[in-house]
């Protein structure tokens, strides 16, 4: 018995020229914001973009897109509708408001039935939102997913940050490269997050302070696109994450 | 068309095993599909017989149906999948990612979510006959 999909996933993905996967060794770090904002700051510098919400179980790029009423279409398999100018899925388009308690295996076989049937078409770029950790999707997505890179998110804490190194170590192993670190929601001038990322020889990208009206920007991507931390990821969107 | 999809997996995986095993011409090809994700089978079909590569242009597709099997792991309750419980949306939903029977189906002895699919999933390769 042979289970046909996974031979399909690159295939699916041919016509993507750049597949970043936004991960973070803990959660609530700002993850699914740091996803979404690189996403839209590079539809917004003309590029064609995808955002895939891997977070099966937490999954949060729809209510920070203040996504309703959409579907994708069904088209030699399915095709995701554009949200904000960026080609959007997410599992909330089949699992609602429900809670989707999924173990490891079932994660794995969403994620593979979900890669192998999204017809995503020609892009720049497809960010992926990542559940947190070194568990089950990213395991998967670097096994099935050729051209996987990723970009880390970390919140000051050092407690964040070990959880990072595990994370960056794995990747290594695993032979992925790593575009760089985002510190997030900083709460004052100190550097230890940028000179620890530099002792692992990796790219500091930006340091974002905390911004206490994110949240009132939750569902409106236009006062989004006004905040810090959209003017943080625009700026790595013009340096950092480019095509060539 | 969502079949039309899981239908180029097959072809495409059935293809790498022809070569592997070094048919010259394949004859049959057997695909198991669980009713969980409730494949249409004349879709499904229909997207074989146009997608099929030359070394495939005699071959069967022969797509058994597989019940699917449901074990509770908090009370150990096993179960069988039945579509005509299930609203219609909540099926489409099911048809297109399996998984997310985790939201929506429950233990019918104890009521949790949390259960294994121990048999009929979604589509399987499960045999393909050919010449050398």
């Amino acid at each position: 018995m042979i289970d046909p999909r996974a031979g399909v996933i690159n295939e699916r993905l041919k016509m993507i020229r750049r597949i970043i996967a936004v991960s973070s060794g803990k959660g609530g770090v700002g993850k699914s914001l740091v996803a979404t904002t690189l996403a839209l700051a590079l539809a917004r510098r003309g590029y064609k973009v995808g955002l895939f919400d891997l977070d099966f179980t937490s999954p949060s790029t729809h209510l920070i897109l203040g996504v309703r009423d959409v579907q994708p279409k069904e088209e030699k398999g399915i095709v995701p509708p554009i949200v904000d100018g960026l080609a959007y899925m997410t599992l909330v388009y089949y699992s609602g408001d429900q809670a989707t308690p999924l173990r490891g295996a079932d994660v794995s076989n969403a994620l593979i039935e979900l890669l192998s049937v999204t017809q995503w078409g020609r892009l720049d770029f497809l960010i992926i939102d990542m559940p947190p950790g070194i568990s089950d999707a990213v395991l998967d997505l670097v096994r099935f997913v050729k051209r996987i890179e990723f970009l880390i998110v970390t919140t000051s804490s050092l407690l964040a940050f070990e959880t990072v190194k595990k994370q960056v170590s794995l990747l290594r192993d695993l032979k992925v490269p790593i575009i760089g670190i985002v510190e997030n929601m900083k709460m004052n001038a100190a550097r230890t997050i940028e000179r620890e990322t530099e002792k692992l020889g990796l790219k500091f990208l930006a340091g974002i302070p905390f911004d206490p009206q994110v949240e009132e920007t939750i569902g409106d991507t236009a006062k989004l696109w006004n905040t810090t931390i959209a003017n943080a990821l625009k700026q790595i969107a013009e340096t950092n994450v480019t095509l060539n | 068309m969502h079949e039309w999809a899981l239908a180029e997996a097959i072809i495409a995986a059935a293809e790498k095993i022809a070569v592997k095993e070094k048919l010259r011409e394949v004859k049959e090809v057997t695909i198991k599909v669980g009713e969980l994700q409730q494949v249409e089978e004349d879709i499904l079909r229909f997207a074989l017989s146009q997608l099929k590569p030359s070394s495939f242009k005699n071959a069967e597709f022969h797509i058994t149906k597989a019940r699917t099997a449901l074990r509770c792991r908090t009370c150990g309750n096993s179960w069988l999948f039945r579509r005509n419980k299930l609203d219609e949306a909540t099926a489409e939903a099911i048809h297109f990612v399996p998984e997310v029977a985790h939201s929506y189906i429950k233990c019918p002895k104890c009521g949790s979510p949390d259960f294994e699919i121990t048999e009929g999933r979604g589509v399987w390769l499960e045999n393909i006959k050919g010449v050398r």
